[in-house]
């Protein structure tokens, strides 16, 4: 490890791949040559479907995009980039799939030999299942009940989350190129920082300011580069962007964004006290940070699992409405489809959950206001089911039965419904989220999968298969 | 009493997914004076959040007035994770909302 006494590292994008880095920015960051290339690539955001079908939802051409810009840069330099999270969620295919594009990248631009180091996440259900077994707790966060073995059950994939000790170990081990698996969006930035020696308060509050990227800077204007220095003494953000500023407003800001707390934030291994941090603006585009406190765990160490669940098929409909008396009663409307789905489908195992834009589409039951304002309704039906051809089924009837709904004083008697296709449309399956968990381990390593391989020489050239992609 | 939306006095207002159970919500002020204001009308707090929410005050887990940034903010169970079956906000990102109109007493 070589000791340091500064540490730069430059952050892109706050979600590598989901949309495109900037490049005006990014380039006026890599002129001044961090140390570090780091970015995270997922989110547990974008809901459970792309965990439980292995599906992604970034295109692969703005990774590629993204990955470039920084591997480029890293090379040209000779510093280590890290990504975490790879592809969306961090399962192993996405690992994989990473890989693939930094060789790729490395043939196109005839890189230099380097190391690339990788880590898969995925945990297997059978391993859960027998250290549950052996009386381990998978204990719910945020409210939820600990992890029984029916959910586990159910539950399709999973992954765990994890801290900075696979990106550590690759960093000891000489990589130049880290491909994370699902990690804390913060260990991708923490990491480095605790490998050269500074204090894990410090290293973590570091990670914690960088991992969005420009979210921390203001004016709003996502996908712009940031830096993010760390010393003995304090970690400084400046923003990269000519228009934008890291301030003490913008800063502060970002530490509660995302999270229910502002003051604490909990990774494996620890929690991050940010109840004393003192913020400073030492330039136009600089604010310097003091007093984060990183409390280590007590005992064993605690990763987060997350796991997705199939629950259907899906099948969509979408309805428009624009009779004022069919508005005022859309309630009823939606009864009579209802009732005659249930009468179509009866003893079928299915569900239809209507989506009324114009009412309370977007707020569902939290929407205060009642009455409904607009002159036409858009109504999206949604129906599951355990296959494809009752999804289409149960979405079709509740679709459709829109238009036959009988109000006894409506004026319009040739259809209460204006359909957009007078088809449904497949939508991707149902998922749920069933695992938001912690598990203790004996080693931090234990769930994670660290893996190496040389990448490049002189002459670059892929296996006949890949270059054929 | 002279009263005031509280668009009218806040920088920013938004929600957001804070994990896959919760939205939480944060309402940004420029001003020292107004983010002062606000808090001292207590037109914001769990009792009224709930109430405007049509929720059990039991839902909001954190509420939190946080001076560093000039910030209130407050995070909510919800009643489903995002992006379940029925769930129509996958990001938590369009229930600010109805914050928008309250009404601040300014004096």
């Amino acid at each position: 490890m070589k000791k340091k006494e500064k540490l730069r590292i430059i952050c892109p994008n706050g979600h590598l791949g989901f949309a495109c880095t900037k490049e005006e920015s990014f380039y006026i960051g890599a002129q001044t040559e961090p140390d570090y290339y780091c970015c995270d690539s997922g989110s547990d955001d974008i809901g459970p479907v792309p965990l439980g079908n292995d599906s992604c939802v970034s295109p692969r051409k703005w990774q590629v995009h993204d990955l470039e810009l920084m591997l480029l840069a890293a090379r040209k330099q000779n510093v280590p980039m890290i990504i975490g999270s790879a592809g969306d969620t961090g399962t192993n295919s996405k690992v994989d799939s990473y890989v693939d594009i930094i060789k790729e990248l490395a043939v196109k631009h005839q890189l230099k030999s380097f190391k690339l180091a990788y880590f898969y996440s995925e945990v297997d259900k059978e391993f859960l299942a027998g250290q549950m077994n052996a009386g381990v707790l998978i204990q719910g966060l945020d409210g939820r009940d600990n992890l029984t073995r029916d959910q586990l059950d159910v539950t399709n994939r999973i992954v765990a989350v994890a801290g900075v000790h696979p990106f550590i170990k690759a960093l000891e081990n000489g990589a130049d190129v880290i491909i994370g698996g699902r990690s804390s969006d913060a260990a991708v930035f923490a990491a480095p920082a605790l490998y050269h020696g500074f204090s894990e308060s410090l290293a973590y509050y570091l990670g914690k300011v960088l991992e969005c990227a420009s979210f921390c800077a203001e004016p709003y204007g996502a996908k712009e580069s940031v830096i993010g220095t760390i010393t003995n003494q304090d970690v400084k953000i400046t923003a990269m962007h000519p228009d934008q500023y890291c301030t003490i407003a913008s800063v502060a800001g970002h530490a509660m964004y995302e999270r229910s707390n502002p003051y604490y934030e909990t990774f494996a291994g620890g929690t991050l006290d940010m109840s004393n941090c003192k913020y400073e603006q030492i330039d136009k585009k600089t604010t310097r940070i003091t007093g984060p406190e990183f409390i280590p765990i007590n005992g064993k160490i605690k990763v987060k699992l997350e796991g997705a669940a199939f629950v259907g098929e899906r099948y969509v409909g979408i309805v428009g409405v624009r009779d004022p008396y069919t508005i005022k009663n859309i309630d009823k409307v939606v009864d009579w489809a209802r009732s005659q789905a249930a009468q179509e489908l009866d003893g079928e195992d299915y569900q239809i959950h209507y989506h009324i834009y114009g009412k309370n589409g977007v707020m569902g039951d939290l929407e205060p206001i009642k009455e409904i304002k607009s002159h036409e309704l858009g109504i999206v039906v949604e129906a599951i089911a355990k296959t494809k051809a009752l999804a289409k089924e149960a979405a079709t009837i509740g679709s459709r039965q829109i238009f036959y709904a009988r109000l006894p004083e409506v004026k319009g008697t040739a259809g209460t419904a204006a359909f957009l296709f007078d088809e449904v449309l497949p939508g991707s399956p149902a998922y749920r989220w069933t695992l938001n968990h912690t598990i203790e381990v004996n080693h931090a390593m234990d769930l994670f999968d660290l893996r190496e391989m040389i990448i490049g020489g002189k002459k670059l050239s892929l296996p006949r298969k890949e270059a054929n992609k | 009493m002279k009263v005031k939306k509280l668009y009218e006095l806040a920088k920013t207002v938004r929600s957001k997914n804070a994990g896959v159970d919760r939205i939480t919500f944060d309402i940004i002020f420029k001003e020292q004076e107004n983010y002062k204001l606000v808090k001292k009308s207590k037109a914001l707090s769990i009792k009224t959040v709930a109430a405007l929410y049509g929720i059990d005050e039991s839902r909001i887990c954190d509420f939190v007035e946080f001076d560093p940034a000039k910030a209130i903010k407050f995070t909510i169970q919800r009643d489903r994770p995002s992006g379940s079956f029925g769930d129509s906000d996958i990001f938590g990102c369009q229930q600010y909302p109805p914050l928008l109109d309250l009404d601040i007493e300014v004096g």
